[in-house]
């Protein structure tokens, strides 16, 4: 695993009149329910740790009002927590005063919203400068960068919008533009494209996807929809009540889920478009059958194999032959953990 | 039964004591610190009689020809330019430019303090709840408070004159500017806001790039009441010697002067419409970006 970039230790947030004097009740175990019921204080996170590699994009899934918000405003300290560490390259976020946790937000961290948050007064390459101005970069470079970047997102012709103009996809790549024209290394995105219809969110995720690939930025991706968290997440981390319940990759949660929370979210995603062969397939190699890449989906694995009438094909890595996998293998990783009510055949 | 049956007041030799112990003392206070004040003020007056000269002394048709073009700028319709222009001719033709003129002059100088004093105070009152809660009652007292009652301690203070006219004008017109602007900047929406401090904006600019430009309609509204307010004050503020057309109409209510009273009660009617509809469309026109059937 890469080096990691941001460090999150025994973090706790809790909101109430006097936060403090509670974080003993919650380090000693008291609930949530407890703690809203006997002491009137409500449990935003409750002791989160997350290490994130440099380079990935980290999601972090959950309900409303599992804290995911809370969360992604600690890493730029927009809330203040409680108690725990946020250690970026080696620098405690926390204890930043207020001129260095200004540079933070400057230069190192950006934010892309859920609803956009852009200034409805300025126009499309004033929204985008924004984090430059700031900045205070210089003219030319304000104008190249935002140029630069409004081109990237695919918002070229639309310089002179104001933002109540452009649909809410467009709006969004305005928020992006604006969020990667400060060339920060850490992007924070709340629910970014949760506000969007599924056509325009699955667009966008290919747009972030496009420019991950080459950026390698460290990415916090917050949202709720399980099949946007397999889709652009390197690793997810499952938040339910302010704590962190799993973490690992997109194959590691659906194939191991940690608990009935997550087994429930997992139910019913569509596994044959997430799996990869590579999480199902066995050591030895068959000396003949179609060649699978190890990271194909199981889904187009079966095709691969009925289109060439086989029932065993040879998973490779990088062309070399690494291991197989067989028809029945993969019917049965298709098939969901049964929970006893499964489908069958009913339509209700 | 004495008890019940009447109020029990304070003895009327205290009472009476105690009103001359405070008039005793504002007449000291003013004794003291009137000249003082006077001279403070000097170079307001010098600037408003500078204002109400220029106007009178500019000949007719510039004025008419600005007075046109502040309606363009405004408004940007031909119909209230031409308003603008009609009112003009006729204030003019029944005898009552000069008049008008020194009423132009002393709404704009109130409009201008009012504005310079009345937004800053009203950013002060957005950032704090606690200034909040000490100014919002000044400012009802300073609305609901009869205009006599304050006319009285300024005049002891500073005489009959203009500078107590535009005082008073002042502290009439002042407060919805401050609470507009108070409440516009507290409506900003708290997510674009969430967004300039994640990009590490610092006070200044989270004010200028963000609170002002989108309290700009709410401040525009205060502005155009504020004016409105001012022009409300002009019969008043001529009982302490200001000039303008709330003379004539205080001539008319004192000699039962029908037609002259009318018509210069329809003076100010007309400036307060023509400074209206500018004001209005002019706050309207800064939210035009709003548009476009996206809002989120």
């Amino acid at each position: 695993m890469s080096e990691i970039k941001v460090k999150i230790t025994d973090l706790y947030k809790i909101f109430g009149a006097n936060p403090a004097s509670m974080i003993s009740h919650v380090r000693n175990g008291t609930s949530k329910q407890t703690l809203l019921d006997e002491h009137g204080h409500v449990l935003g996170l409750n002791d989160v740790n997350l290490d994130i590699p440099a380079g990935e994009i980290q999601v972090i899934m959950g309900l409303s009002g599992s804290g995911k918000s809370t969360l992604i405003r600690h890493f730029n300290r927009l809330i203040e927590p409680t108690a725990g560490e946020i250690i970026v390259d080696g620098r405690n976020v926390i204890e930043m005063d207020k001129n260095e946790l200004r540079d933070f937000r400057r230069f190192r961290a950006s934010m892309v919203f859920q609803k956009f948050a852009l200034l409805p007064h300025r126009t499309v390459t004033d929204n985008v400068a924004y984090g430059l101005i700031i900045q205070s970069s210089t003219k030319e470079e304000v104008h190249e960068r935002s140029q630069k970047w409004i081109d990237r997102v695919g918002l070229t012709g639309f310089e002179s919008y104001y933002p109540a103009q452009l649909s809410g996809g467009m709006q969004q790549r305005v928020g992006l533009a604006r969020a990667l024209a400060t060339d920060a290394e850490i992007l924070l995105m709340d629910e970014a494209f949760s506000a969007l219809d599924p056509l325009i969110r699955e667009e966008m995720q290919d747009v972030l996807i496009g420019l991950q690939e080459e950026l390698k930025k460290t990415i916090v991706f917050i949202t709720h929809d399980l099949d946007e968290a397999l889709r652009i997440g390197d690793r997810i981390a499952i938040l339910r009540d302010g704590t962190i319940v799993q973490t690992g990759s997109p194959q590691d949660i659906i194939l191991n889920p940690a608990d009935d929370y997550v087994t429930d979210f997992t139910k019913n995603i569509n596994r044959g478009r997430v799996l990869q062969v590579a999480a199902i397939m066995e050591d030895e190699t068959p000396e003949t059958g179609p060649k699978i890449e190890r990271n194909m989906v199981i889904e187009d694995a079966l095709q691969v194999l009925s289109k060439a009438e086989a029932t065993t094909a040879i998973v490779t890595h990088n062309a070399k032959p690494v291991g197989s996998v067989d028809l029945n293998t993969i019917i049965a990783a298709l098939t969901r953990p049964d929970d006893g009510s499964g489908r069958t055949g009913s339509y209700t | 039964m004495d008890f019940l049956d009447e109020f029990p007041t304070m003895d009327r030799q205290e009472l009476r004591e105690l009103k001359k112990a405070i008039d005793l003392g504002f007449r000291n206070f003013s004794r003291a610190y009137g000249d003082a004040l006077e001279t403070f003020f000097e170079p307001l007056l010098y600037f408003m009689v500078w204002l109400e000269k220029l106007l009178i002394i500019t000949p007719w048709p510039i004025i008419i020809l600005v007075m046109g073009g502040l309606a363009w700028l405004g408004a940007r319709s031909l119909l209230a330019v031409a308003g603008t222009v009609a009112s003009f001719f006729v204030i003019g033709y029944f005898g009552m430019w000069e008049d008008t003129m020194a009423t132009l002059a002393i709404i704009s100088v109130a409009t201008l303090i009012c504005i310079v004093a009345g937004i800053p105070l009203g950013i002060w009152m957005a950032k704090s709840d606690r200034v909040q809660t000490v100014i919002t009652p000044v400012l009802d007292v300073m609305q609901t408070i009869p205009s006599f009652v304050y006319l009285i301690p300024v005049v002891m203070l500073l005489g009959i004159g203009k500078v107590p006219g535009l005082l008073a004008v002042c502290i009439y017109a002042i407060p919805p500017i401050v609470r507009l602007t108070n409440l516009g900047i507290r409506l900003v929406d708290k997510e674009v806001l969430e967004a300039a401090d994640a990009f590490g904006a610092n006070y200044r600019q989270k004010l200028f790039d963000v609170q002002v430009p989108l309290a700009l309609p709410n401040i525009f509204a205060g502005v155009n009441q504020t004016i409105m307010m001012s022009l409300a004050m002009v019969v008043i503020a001529s009982m302490i010697g200001v000039r303008g057309l709330g003379v004539p109409v205080l001539r008319a209510i004192s000699n039962q002067y029908l037609a002259l009273g009318l018509m210069n009660g329809l003076a100010i009617v007309a400036l307060a419409i023509i400074f209206d509809r500018i004001s209005q469309n002019f706050g309207k026109r800064l939210q035009k970006h709003r548009e476009g059937g996206h809002d989120v």
